[in-house]
């Protein structure tokens, strides 16, 4: 369960940081991302994937927090 | 004569033929030609790992992160070098973070207070004399506005209790204590120091002042994040920044204070330069204050005037007319240093190995000058630093990941380069060698570098080492003389 800050970066993508690696991607899809639902499986641009409690709408960026690690593609 | 790819990959295999089968795939993921069309490094190289036990690293450890980077230059604080007297005294003053002040008055940036640990201390544990010391430094240099702790090996290995003596002796004292886990076992590199030296800044003082508004804001309000002053570094980026009109709130760390970096909530916007060391505070104030950050770089008039405008960018129409002013006052100056030394310089190729952010940083400066970077390679980079990285150099240029000492020679024999940028580690054995060096580190006391004014002082100081006649005086002289024999007899015949 490592904590993971979203963010957007100055392209406007969003982007999942791993604070203890230090590693940083683009996130290429969101399970949900719609007026009242955000969150889910993040995939990022390399195939693997983070997910995260679904939230009510999307939330005010930058935000750390938990997240599972998917299923590896 | 640029190598190709083939030609590069081959070098690498070549050199890392004398390592055992397993240090041989260890140090092969270290190594590779640069491929520009990549967008993540971490297809192509590995990095942030255990130097190899046996190899000759240039690597330091968390407390030189912490102490030496992050929080040494801190100028109007205290940092207590916890645990055995070496670790201070041989790092004391070594890194030339300028500052104003009078030392041992109001500033204490280029002493050494060390608990100096001895067997018993080890034995008993250390955490009176700690208390003892803080009390000692307050009676001493009362005008000392903060202490930090900054953790030497021993203290994690004998389970100190730091937090609780910082805790007692900080509301005793009404000062800041702050304690700093960075002993140095933790993590491969001094990466990890920054990274507990930013942890601490954040638990221990950055939130003092959330609830003070007195301080009065304006809309342009920045900090310098992540320039450490070295020769003045910090001051020749200031002033471009106010001459453009933004106010400069807190300068972390180089001729900081600690009022400064307790300010530093308050401004508009955090000018990142060393994105290694700090960009763990920067993504911290992002999202604890929503504070935008962005990454600059002063290093030669084309990436400063860039930088210049990227910045002017986020503020408002006054501050972009006024950027171009800048940008128009000093190109003549610059211009006139261009004309002056790149005709020197012009095609000369240079290898470069040094810390968290020069090493993609000043290539902009080196190609305003003619030169051409064709090794690069970070002691404790991430894959961040070297996806940044990718871009800046040029196709099949050799990039080394914690290059150790054979190798890093080895390539410099093959690649012939005409300069080297690195540490003082490295600078006698290539000096000796005959290859030109400067110590890129502390800019070999010289400096600043940084802004326009910096770069006439780089760029005299790459010419006056790379034009240097003494480098075609190295070789022995009974060398030579043997070779001139050898000739006439040669002629002779």
């Amino acid at each position: 369960m490592p904590s993971v800050m979203l963010r957007e970066n100055d392209k406007g993508e969003l982007t999942l940081y791993v604070p203890k690696k230090d590693q940083e991607d683009v996130i290429a899809s969101i399970e949900f991302d719609t007026e009242d639902a955000w969150g889910g499986e993040l995939t990022l641009g390399d195939g693997s994937s983070f997910v995260i409690d679904k939230m009510p709408g999307k939330p005010d960026l930058p935000i750390t927090v938990r997240a599972k690690r998917g299923a590896e593609a | 004569m640029a190598m190709s790819r083939d030609e590069v990959e081959s070098l690498i295999q070549e050199v890392l033929e004398v390592y055992p089968e397993k240090a041989q795939k260890n140090r092969e993921k270290h190594l590779t030609p640069n491929d520009p069309e990549l967008e993540q490094s971490k297809k192509c190289i590995t990095s942030n790992k255990k130097s190899l036990p046996g190899v000759m690293t240039i690597r330091g450890c968390a407390y030189a992160g912490s102490k030496g980077v992050v929080w040494g230059p801190i100028k109007d604080m205290i940092h207590i070098s916890h645990g055995p007297v070496g670790c201070g005294q041989y790092s004391r003053a070594g890194r030339r973070n300028y500052y104003i002040g009078t030392t041992g008055v109001n500033t204490f940036v280029t002493m050494n207070f060390t608990s100096d640990f001895q067997e018993k201390d080890i034995v008993f544990g250390g955490d009176k004399k700690l208390a003892t010391l803080i009390d000692e430094i307050e009676t001493l240099f009362p005008l000392n506005k903060g202490i930090s702790i900054q953790s030497e090996c021993p203290i994690g290995l004998i389970g100190d209790d730091i937090e609780a003596v910082s805790k007692k002796k900080s509301a005793e004292h009404g000062k800041v204590v702050v304690p700093v886990r960075c002993e140095g076992f933790r993590g491969v590199s001094q990466s990890l120091g920054h990274h507990i030296a930013n942890d601490a800044i954040r638990d221990w003082t950055l939130g003092a002042r959330d609830d003070d508004n007195s301080f009065p804001q304006t809309d342009y309000d920045v900090a310098i994040i992540g320039d450490y002053n070295i020769g003045g570094d910090a001051w020749s980026s200031r002033i471009l920044l106010e001459e453009m009109g933004l106010r400069v709130v807190a300068q972390w760390s180089g001729d900081g204070t600690i009022a400064e970096m307790e300010l530093t909530p308050k401004v508009k916007l955090n000018l990142v330069h060393c994105y290694r060391s700090m960009n763990y505070i920067s993504r911290h104030m992002e999202e604890k204050y929503k504070i935008p950050w962005m990454e600059y770089n002063f290093f030669g008039p084309t990436k400063t005037a860039e930088s210049l405008r990227a910045i002017a960018a986020k503020f408002d129409e006054s501050i972009q007319a006024k950027c171009e002013e800048v940008i128009a006052k000093y190109q003549p100056e610059w211009e006139a240093v261009v004309a002056k030394y790149r005709p020197r310089l012009e095609g000369k190729r240079v290898m470069l190995y040094i810390g968290g952010l020069r090493p993609r940083h000043v290539i902009g400066a080196y190609e305003d000058l003619g030169m051409e970077v064709v090794g690069t390679g970070y002691e404790f980079g991430h894959n961040d630093d070297y996806d940044r990285t990718l871009k800046e150099m040029g196709d099949a240029t050799l990039l080394y990941d914690d290059v150790t000492g054979y190798e890093f020679e080895e390539f410099v024999k093959r690649v012939k380069p005409d300069l080297i940028g690195s540490g003082i580690k490295e600078k006698y054995i290539f000096q000796k060698m005959g290859v030109p060096f400067r110590q890129m580190h502390s800019w070999d006391y010289s400096g600043p570098y940084h802004g326009f004014d910096g770069f006439a002082i780089f760029a005299r100081d790459m010419d006056m080492t790379l034009n240097n006649p003494c480098w075609g005086l190295l070789q022995a002289p009974w060398k030579k003389s043997t070779e001139a024999a050898d000739e006439a007899v040669a002629a002779s015949a």
